[in-house]
């Protein structure tokens, strides 16, 4: 009796090297600027092309600016890499979305949106939160560098065998509650290692009923609990979002696909290693208030006692203590972005709130979508409007600020409400203090300028 | 790429023993836009290190004169957070060619692995074990058979065995790494793509 992580795995096995170790197959390689240009140095190296160019896609997003990207970027070392980037992609004949390109933003928005992204698929890319790939019912996960180097070299892998843990999430979620309270809850449940060693299958009333958006928020978030990846059985949500989609099939070969996708589930008596059981109702608004994205709490409730000298590490660090309340507490900067919440639904929900209201006058807002398309579709719906008369200014596509790379970072010292996925000490600007929310928390933030109810 | 053999390695340690040590705090996404391998140890655990006028932070141990050697120990979950292999470059240019912790973040410890650095889990117990003696006195040494799988507290005699995936051990016990195994099992994986008709396979023709 398989789990669908199984069937997609045994489905990809080149060759088995010892009890622990296989070759895996990869079907799609995605990769952006800062991961790959000591890949493509490796395996020149070794005097090999990349071997299967078709099978990767890439972008620049990590080290871009999100202002006037029509002109050359400032910075003369980010100006470099995606340069190398750009080098690279021509040499080895790999479709590259750059900056002006109608496909260009975060590799892990643009992936689903173009429809490179779709089930049974193995994906890597350098990058932890590969993960996302895992809400269309992928094996999707994060690599290092010298992985990379592996799969431009031979579109495999050598890799271990993950654990399963299935988490199911069942009822019907409170009002005001959102895929990334869910994760943040399970993330408070779990701790920032409950998913070591694990791949992880989401599954439950919860989850079905999510949009495609809001399990792509859950998967990204996988890595923050340790797990390699997590993945999500795929259904009819998940048959009419990619339908359409650029690079999916079409007509009867659209059908043909659907009908091997429809497949793909876990067995009803297949058997993980671990299992957690969670109900909607439970969870609440979240926000973080420590410097992990375990270290989270309802938003009403207060901050919890300190168990240890990293606890106190990490209170320390952002100026709050055990017993404190987060209500009322002042913040000058919001960031909606990144690949845990750049998407048009993240977007939606935030215009929805700030619709004829006015940003607080001490808030300097960064809101970034996580692709061009989500740009357009900014404009085309209309939220641009809502946003221009919010005087809260929508920048171009990029990770930006969820980790800084680029110009948008905040100060030393400063709370940002943030919808991104890492809450890190200096994640988002050296000194910087970062409270990992939803988008509707964001959008509220925003306008009030402290942390509210909702 | 050509790489040091690791077998025996005999060093006192640097203690760093705090939980959720991320990639973040191992090197800041700021100094991410090199597209070499080298110098990352300049920058390693940077904002810990320095202070923002890039003066040294005394009280941070690897700042600490008394504290030497090739060993980190660290607290659980080390690695945590983002797959920049980075990481694992600045602690290998910094100096270091093993890591203790009484667990690690998966992508770190296999990057770890490629980069001919040892992630050693041993059990918290002795992980208290060898901090306390390192601070009494930091000379203290570990002594670390990688063919036998073995830590042992020089002094004390204190001894674990450590777990490793095999053929990462015998990747290290070699100086090999994956890429030249993998180029040279192409035609296999080009066997197992006609065999597998591209069924799951997508291409950009589509």
């Amino acid at each position: 009796m398989k789990t669908l992580f199984d069937k997609i795995w045994d489905k990809h096995l080149v060759k088995t090297l010892d009890e622990s170790s296989v070759v895996l197959y990869i079907d799609r390689h995605l990769i952006h600027e800062v991961t790959t240009p000591q890949a493509f140095t490796a395996i020149k190296a070794k005097g090999v092309k990349v071997f299967r160019p078709s099978q990767t896609t890439a972008t620049a997003d990590h080290n871009v600016p999100t202002k006037n990207q029509h002109l050359p970027i400032v910075n003369a070392a980010s100006r470099n890499q995606v340069d190398t980037l750009t080098e690279n992609c021509e040499t080895h004949g790999i479709e590259y979305f750059g900056l002006g390109h109608k496909n260009q933003g975060i590799v892990h928005v643009i992936g689903p949106e173009l429809g490179l992204t779709q089930p049974g698929m193995t994906i890597v890319c350098g990058d932890s939160h590969t993960s996302t790939h895992g809400a269309f019912g992928t094996i999707a996960f994060g690599i290092g560098t010298s992985q990379v180097a592996q799969v431009l070299a031979s579109q495999c892998m050598i890799v271990t065998k993950p654990k399963t843990m299935r988490i199911i999430i069942d009822g019907e979620l409170n009002h005001n509650v959102d895929a990334k309270d869910v994760i943040l809850h399970v993330l408070k449940a779990l701790g920032s290692n409950g998913g070591t060693g694990y791949f992880i299958e989401y599954a439950g009333r919860v989850i079905e009923e999510m949009s495609m958006e809001g399990r792509m928020t859950i998967c990204n978030m996988s890595i923050e609990l340790g797990a390699r990846g997590g993945l999500i059985a795929p259904d009819q949500q998940t048959f009419d979002y990619l339908k359409n989609k650029e690079r999916v099939p079409k007509g009867t070969q659209f059908i043909d696909a659907v009908d091997k996708w429809a497949k793909l589930k876990s067995e009803p008596q297949a058997i993980f290693d671990q299992e957690y059981l969670f109900s909607g109702e439970e969870i609440q608004p979240m926000i973080t208030y420590g410097t992990n994205p375990g270290m989270g709490v309802q938003v009403e409730e207060e901050i919890p006692n300190a168990l240890n000298n990293s606890d106190k590490k990490a209170l320390a660090y952002m100026g709050f203590e055990s017993g404190q309340s987060l209500l009322g507490t002042p913040v000058n900067y919001v960031f909606v972005g990144s690949c845990t919440n750049g998407r048009i639904e993240d977007f939606r929900k935030v215009a929805n709130y700030v619709k004829g209201k006015k940003k607080a006058s001490n808030v300097k807002a960064y809101l970034v979508p996580g692709s061009q398309k989500v740009l357009e579709q900014i404009k085309e719906e209309g939220l641009m409007d809502v946003f221009n008369a919010a005087n809260l200014e929508v920048r171009e596509p990029g990770c930006s600020a969820c980790l800084a790379m680029n110009e948008d970072k905040i100060p030393s010292g400063e709370y940002c409400v943030s919808t991104s996925n890492r809450n890190f000490e200096g994640r988002q600007g050296a000194g910087a203090k970062t409270l990992l929310v939803g988008p509707l928390m964001a959008a509220a933030v925003a306008i009030e300028g402290k942390i509210v109810k909702l | 790429m050509k790489r040091e053999k690791v077998n025996f390695i005999k060093s006192s340690i640097v203690p760093l023993p705090i939980s959720n040590i991320d990639t973040d705090q191992i090197i800041p996404a700021r100094f991410l836009k090199a597209t070499d391998r080298n110098g990352f140890g300049d920058n390693l655990f940077r904002d810990w290190r320095f202070d923002e006028n890039n003066n040294p932070e005394n009280n941070f141990p690897l700042n600490n004169p008394k504290y030497k050697g090739t060993i980190l120990l660290a607290g659980e979950n080390f690695g945590c957070g983002s797959s920049r292999e980075h990481a694992a470059w600045a602690l290998f240019d910094y100096g270091f060619r093993v890591v203790i912790a009484p667990s690690f973040a998966d992508i770190f410890k296999e990057n770890a692995l490629n980069n001919g650095l040892l992630p050693i889990e041993l059990s918290q117990e002795l992980c208290n074990s060898i901090l306390n003696e390192t601070k009494q006195d930091p000379s203290t040494e570990l002594e670390i058979n990688l063919e036998n799988q073995s830590v042992r507290v020089i002094v004390s005699g204190e001894q674990e065995y450590f777990k490793i995936n095999a053929y990462k051990k015998s990747c290290l016990q070699n100086g090999l790494d994956d890429l030249d195994y993998l180029i040279q099992l192409r035609p296999d994986i080009e066997q197992f793509e006609k065999a597998q008709k591209k069924e799951v396979i997508a291409t950009n023709e589509i």
